[in-house]
């Protein structure tokens, strides 16, 4: 018997179509057989942080997420692996990427194993993936594994593709064996804390 | 006056109105919104709540203060708050003032407890907003003892201890004034809601009605877990947002420069998106009726609700408006609705008088068992 695991993508570009897009689909291609090797069949999906651009903003203002972007922000975060690109701007990631991981709930990625991947003009940003990108995962208590995969317009077209095709080779290597362990099941499944609450009021003796 | 009641509730914003570029002074702000008040009572509402804020844009820093004024110029409406905050204030200083509310009003006022979501506001009280969820236990757990013990001998964390205090006036009839909790997305409200065999009131007009059938949810079920009645009987205040017009398009044109940069959700979601979302609804006063009688399929029979009608800048002149059609024309049909096939069991709106015969019978039933 087969197993199933979940990948969630995560696609911050602004164009369409996007190198962005283009990196995160290898990468998930790659983590997608990698795990095919271990028997493991993927319920994949690929999420383009454009369509829910204003819906990211009105969020940001309101608090809760439009439907279409709460059954996106659902399906993030109750994957067992993820997958996460950004373009860089500025120095960084982008401001849309940013959104996302802001409006999620900070507790909601806990323990999942991440791939982060950068694309960039020139190679000069390569280490976005390590001082901007990683903090962030840090932070929301997830866990990027070793291998970041960035990939600069020189990547698509020269020798060095096959540099980068070993590379995101390597890193769904990484992924995949995290997703296959993965027991992320049901972490999310009480998000507001229902359940901690009627336990008994974080241990206070009411009058 | 039996079964739900209906009112308004007031955040206290000072907004320019974005079509005249006016911003009204505290002053005019302070003398609308009583006169607001008066309307509803005047109207045929039943209730005004208002809020509690320590910050400019908003005006209302003492709600007690305003509920007082209004005790004397008002002859049947109930003065509650919408919140009155229980993590900064002092609950000495909150049994105190309500109490002596209590006494001016002849019982027509209560409460809803909440614990304020802006982070500096708590260090100006001495207080700290990472704290919010023990202030806002402790603190309630020492109002409640106030108001139900002659002396009170007690010791906590956030405030100096208190050895044979007895807090002044006394509650009206021995009475209790009642205590709503506010939350929006705190379970813990909710549950300290349902503990006590208070009432919820879930804001409702901020977040999708499925956020606010989950909280309603919860209280319910823990009201019944706790012993105090069955889920149906839990007591449940719902928020609500509305603008009408006879006619549903003038409603729209009229709103939506209000909506569109009002303070908490402006330059965000659009008017459709923020109206399909949320319980917001502008439109004719059909259209009013027919959503709110819809809150009801999904927090199940309840017993107050309470729209927010002045805010974002609108004049004075247009909020009197709103209540002329909601106390003429939607009001009297949502009370005729709600009363159509409500459960004998779901307990009416909590009084002052009801409260009062409901303690002499307990009383009595107890005097009964001793003489025995």
């Amino acid at each position: 018997m087969t197993a199933t695991r979940r990948l969630a993508v995560v696609s911050g570009g602004l164009s369409q179509p996007s190198s962005t897009r283009m990196l995160a689909d290898r990468l998930a291609k790659a983590t997608v057989e990698a795990l095919g090797e271990r028997s493991i069949e993927v319920d994949l999906t690929t999420v383009e942080l454009r369509d829910h651009a204003r819906d990211l903003t009105s969020m940001m203002l309101t608090g809760f997420a439009s439907p279409a972007l709460e059954a996106t922000i659902d399906a993030v975060t109750g994957a067992d692996g993820l997958i996460a690109v950004s373009p860089v701007f500025s120095a960084s990631y982008s401001g849309l990427f940013k959104s996302f991981f802001d409006v999620i709930d900070p507790a909601s990625l806990e323990r999942m194993p991440v791939l982060l991947g950068a694309t960039a003009g020139t190679p000069r940003h390569s280490l976005v993936i390590e001082h901007a990108m990683r903090p962030i995962f840090a932070y929301l208590r997830a866990e990027p594994v070793a291998t970041g995969v960035f990939a600069a317009t020189d990547d698509w077209g020269s020798d060095a593709g096959g540099e980068l095709a070993a590379r995101i080779e390597r890193a769904a290597r990484q992924l995949a064996s995290r997703v296959e362990t993965s027991d992320r099941a049901g972490a999310n499944d009480d998000p507001w804390g229902f359940a901690n609450a009627a336990a008994g009021l974080g241990g206070f003796q009411p009058g | 006056m039996g079964q739900m009641q209906f009112g308004i509730f007031s955040v206290g914003d000072i907004t320019t109105d974005p079509t005249t570029g006016h911003t009204p002074t505290d002053a005019s702000r302070i003398k609308d919104i009583v006169t607001i008040a008066q309307h509803a009572e005047a109207v045929g509402l039943d209730v005004f709540a208002m809020g509690e804020h320590h910050n400019p844009p908003f005006f209302p820093s003492s709600p007690v203060a305003i509920n007082s004024w209004l005790a004397a110029k008002t002859e049947r409406l109930v003065l509650s708050t919408a919140t009155t905050l229980i993590t900064t204030n002092d609950p000495v200083r909150l049994a105190e003032d309500y109490a002596m509310l209590q006494h001016l009003s002849d019982g027509r006022m209560d409460l809803t407890l909440g614990r304020g979501n802006t982070g500096p506001v708590y260090p100006w009280f001495g207080e700290d907003i990472r704290q919010g969820i023990p202030l806002a236990l402790e603190k309630y757990a020492l109002l409640r003892r106030l108001w139900r013990e002659d002396f009170v001998d007690w010791s906590g964390q956030f405030r100096t201890p208190l050895q044979g205090f007895q807090s002044t006036p006394r509650p009206l009839d021995g009475v209790p004034p009642f205590v709503w909790h506010g939350s929006i997305r705190s379970p813990e409200i909710a549950e300290q809601a349902a503990y006590y065999g208070d009432g919820f009131f879930a804001n409702h007009i901020f977040w999708p009605g499925s956020h606010t059938a989950k909280m309603v949810n919860f209280y319910r079920q823990r009201f019944e877990h706790h012993g105090h009645g069955t889920a149906a009987q839990a007591i449940v205040g719902l928020g609500g947002q509305v603008f009408m017009r006879k006619n549903s398009q003038d409603a729209v044109k009229e709103f939506r420069p209000y909506f569109d940069n009002a303070p908490v959700y402006g330059h965000g979601p659009s008017l459709e998106e923020f109206t399909s979302q949320t319980p917001l609804t502008v439109g004719s006063p059909q259209e009013v009726i027919d959503r709110t009688l819809g809150f009801r399929d999904y927090v199940g029979d309840y017993q107050r609700q309470l729209w927010l009608m002045d805010h974002a800048g609108l004049p004075l002149k247009t909020v009197l408006e709103q209540l002329d059609i909601l106390g003429g024309e939607v009001v009297p049909v949502l009370r005729e609705e709600f009363a159509k096939n409500r459960p004998a069991e779901v307990p009416d709106a909590p009084t002052h008088d009801a409260r009062k015969a409901e303690a002499a019978v307990q009383a009595a039933a107890e005097k009964a068992e001793v003489a025995s």
